[in-house]
């Protein structure tokens, strides 16, 4: 029972980042039609706004001390951050420490801006093309954008710790009755799942319950009547390309002190995060939502020791296997609309 | 007067027959010499097969520059590096045999089809007489075995699986960097030392080549101090978040957990673990441990703070304080301005022993450079006291086992020493189990 548990929270935290890059794609594909390979991209970019900012947050004046030495034996070059001398150690220390939390707002108007520039200066011009266009040139985007943080960044990847106060696991167990190290789970990875609840209900409640969401909406479900209407849908499609970008944003940068953060970690979720949305239906944002957790829980069981022992492997080929018996059953995914990539 | 007439037909022709001769590759035309690309016009070309782009470019460069600087050194440029401490004085800093050393060099992916095609390419079109590099087992016995066929030597890079010199050794390729054996031997004593007989090891492993030889020498060490193995479970290489593989750890009673990962994989299931809190853990009434057998220092910097007094091994580390790293960490680091990896010192290595070798035999036939490689004693490189046994081409040293730093000066002060484990301890025989079903097979000198 406990391990069962284990991997349920394994399975809501996996889950919860293929469901918000999952969202962000659908939200581009219901509202622009377009198939957006780069928003793997767009996760990696978040994530790199965290190194960004922690690498600004240690931007240190150098003195010489010459009781050490450096690995040549001459004398050592010692770092103070900037932050340490104008506010003090300890405020200083802090503001280091917490610079994956401070990251979120560091975040939200660079991905604004990137999925902007993206949309306006790249995507606009193949709206009306095929989606074999859309994937191939979203697809080379996404090459150029990583090759362009590898060549900032290099391709190690950078340690982005989380606040020292959020180190360290909960006995989950201990609160439902199991003995003590049953059920450990990292305070990061609960945080993470909380936040992507956060940002997934924020993204809804937007759509629900604002004016500016019930005209998305509609745009969704009718483009042209929108426009009859003389609403310019256009301009609002491309802020929700910028909210679509913020999200996946959002996501890599909470993600950063799971993993650290290298290059090519954008296309690690690239590839499982379309089938998310293809299972969840094409379109369908509750669908997108529903198959990431459903996912990422079915991957976390897979991994178990027992079930690998049955079947050798199936924790590699798990979510394609679901994909293929979802969509032999219901071809349109769990939640798809109708019309939606049929035609 | 004679006049030539010039006719479609006759350009065409004429240009087929110069783009013929122009494409043809140097393979071809070295059927005329005894060996594959016998060197002329006064230069030989090395062929330098290092991760370029991928997950391991930052390691392949560290790599390339260390190639870089030995040329250099070959050449008769900069302050000559280890040329003025490595015991063979075969080497006078004026190329190889007289012949100016230059060098080409190939992107691997650290994937074993495209560092393949790259290695080929470096053969066949620039004439490369030796290729040396790479950071992965696999790449470098799929490589080896290339090298076998065309006819050149292979100075292996980072590779730490037994296969390189066991079941996929070749007669053509040689390996400096230690093995997975060797860590076994090194680090089992020490972790007996350090946590007591009465362990219990959970392994996760990389599953393809390197992992599996790993796994099997540290488990074999460490059951040889009286530890038990719980559980070893394969990971898929491509995985990212090793979560669900770590979760259920502390439920399976072990108080060890050893990861044979390498790398990325290294990087994220250690930040895992070490999330899950496991170092803060009590097992069996005993602190819980992990261990890394094999480290890297650019991985341990990916890691960070997490390697804090977790346990590996290495085949070297520019904190040693022999003559030989002396010269070659002042060389590196006054050149680059950082201190170098190790699997930068082992591909510097491999080039200035190709080299010392073909001057000692007196060709760059590979099947007397192999000769002169094969029982050769030899210092001043920074490992102490070396030989490449000529039973399978691999060479036998201290091995140095390492743990985390506990409270790093710098950036570059990522692990620290805890021991040099003598040669003796970590030699084994060339028929021992582990490296058992493969043979060296004939040198092949090509053309």
């Amino acid at each position: 029972m406990d391990a069962i548990l284990l991997q349920i929270l394994n399975g809501l935290d996996k889950g919860s980042a293929y469901a918000l890059i999952a969202l962000g794609l659908t939200l581009i594909f219901g509202t622009l039609g377009v198939v957006n390979f780069a928003h793997g991209a767009l996760f990696m970019i978040g994530s790199f706004c965290a190194v960004t900012l922690q690498k600004i947050l240690n931007i240190s004046s150098i003195t010489i001390d010459e009781t050490q030495k450096d690995f040549l034996g001459n004398p050592l070059k010692v770092k103070t951050p900037y932050v340490e001398a104008w506010f003090g150690e300890v405020t200083g220390q802090a503001i280091i420490n917490w610079s994956v939390p401070l990251a979120i707002l560091f975040a939200i108007p660079i991905m604004l801006l990137v999925g902007f520039v993206m949309e306006r200066g790249l995507i606009k011009h193949f709206y009306k093309r095929p989606h074999a266009d859309q994937i191939l040139v979203t697809f080379g985007l996404a090459i150029v954008l990583q090759e362009i943080i590898k060549a900032m960044y290099g391709a190690n990847p950078i340690p982005t710790p989380a606040p020292d106060v959020f180190r360290g696991s909960l006995d989950f167990g201990v609160l439902l009755g199991f003995d003590p190290n049953a059920v450990i789970y990292p305070y990061w990875r609960l945080i993470y799942f909380a936040f992507s609840t956060v940002v997934i209900a924020a993204v809804f409640s937007f759509l629900q319950f604002t004016t500016f969401g019930m005209v998305v909406r509609a745009g969704m479900a009718d483009r042209e009547t929108v426009g009859l209407l003389g609403i310019n849908i256009d301009k609002r499609f491309t802020f929700m390309f910028g909210v679509a970008a913020a999200v996946a944003g959002l996501a890599g940068v909470m993600y950063t002190p799971i993993n650290s953060p290298n290059y090519h970690m954008g296309m690690d979720f690239l590839v499982l995060s379309f089938v998310v949305v293809v299972v969840g239906g094409m379109g369908s944002l509750p669908g997108a939502v529903l198959a990431g957790f459903m996912l990422g829980i079915l991957e976390s069981f897979a991994s178990m020791n027992e079930i690998k022992s049955i079947i050798p492997g199936i924790d590699q080929i798990i979510i394609y296997l679901v994909a293929i018996v979802i969509l032999m059953t219901r071809p349109r995914g769990l939640m798809g609309r109708k019309g939606v990539m049929e035609e | 007067m004679s006049h030539i007439k010039t006719t479609r037909r006759g350009v065409l022709k004429g240009g087929a027959a110069v783009g013929v001769g122009l494409a043809t590759p140097t393979f071809f035309t070295s059927m005329a010499n005894a060996y594959t690309n016998a060197p002329t016009g006064g230069s030989v070309t090395l062929g330098f097969n290092v991760p370029q782009t991928g997950p391991y470019a930052d390691e392949g460069n560290d790599e390339l520059l260390a190639q870089q600087l030995a040329v250099a050194h070959l050449n008769g440029e900069g302050d000559g590096g280890c040329l003025s401490t490595f015991t063979s004085k075969a080497l006078k800093g004026n190329g190889i045999l007289g012949n100016k050393v230059t060098f080409v060099t190939g992107d691997t992916q650290t994937k074993s089809d495209a560092a393949r095609a790259s290695a080929k390419s470096m053969i066949e079109k620039d004439g490369a007489i030796m290729i040396n590099g790479g950071s992965s087992s696999g790449v470098a016995i799929a490589v080896q075995g290339l090298c076998q066929d065309a006819g050149v030597i292979f100075m292996a890079g980072l590779t730490h699986s037994n296969d390189t010199t066991g079941k996929d050794k070749k007669a053509n390729g040689f390996r400096h960097f230690f093995n997975g054996y060797m860590s076994g031997a090194a680090l089992a004593p020490v972790l007996e030392k350090e946590y007591g007989k009465d362990r219990r090891a959970y392994h996760l492993t990389a599953d393809y080549t390197w992992g599996w030889t790993q796994q099997e020498s540290i488990a074999a060490a460490t059951e040889g101090v009286g530890w038990e193995t719980v559980n070893n479970v394969l990971t898929p290489l491509a995985s990212t978040d090793f979560s669900s593989y770590i979760a259920p750890v502390l439920n399976s009673g072990a108080d060890v957990l050893v990861l044979n990962h390498y790398g990325g994989n290294m990087v994220n299931s250690l930040t895992n673990a070490i999330q899950f809190g496991l170092l803060d853990k009590q097992v069996n009434g005993k602190d819980f441990k992990i261990v890394v057998p094999l480290y890297s220092e650019l991985m341990a910097a990916g890691a960070g703070e997490n390697i804090k007094g977790v346990f590996g091994s290495m085949n070297w580390n520019w904190q040693l304080q022999d003559d030989g790293t002396k010269a070659f960490v002042k060389s590196f680091g006054e050149k680059y301005g950082k201190p170098p990896s190790n699997s930068a010192q082992t591909c510097y290595a491999q080039t200035l022993l190709y080299a010392d070798a073909c001057e000692r035999a007196g060709t760059h036939n590979p099947c007397g450079v192999a000769e002169a490689l094969e029982g050769f004693e030899f210092d001043g490189l920074g490992n102490g006291p070396t030989l490449y046994r000529a039973d399978d081409h691999q060479c036998f040293k201290d091995v140095l086992v390492v743990k985390g730093a506990e409270n790093p000066t710098n950036a570059y002060d990522t692990l620290e020493i805890v021991e040099k484990t003598p040669r003796a301890q970590v030699e084994y025989a060339p028929d021992h189990p582990m490296f058992a079903g493969g043979a060296l097979g004939d040198c092949n000198p090509g053309a």
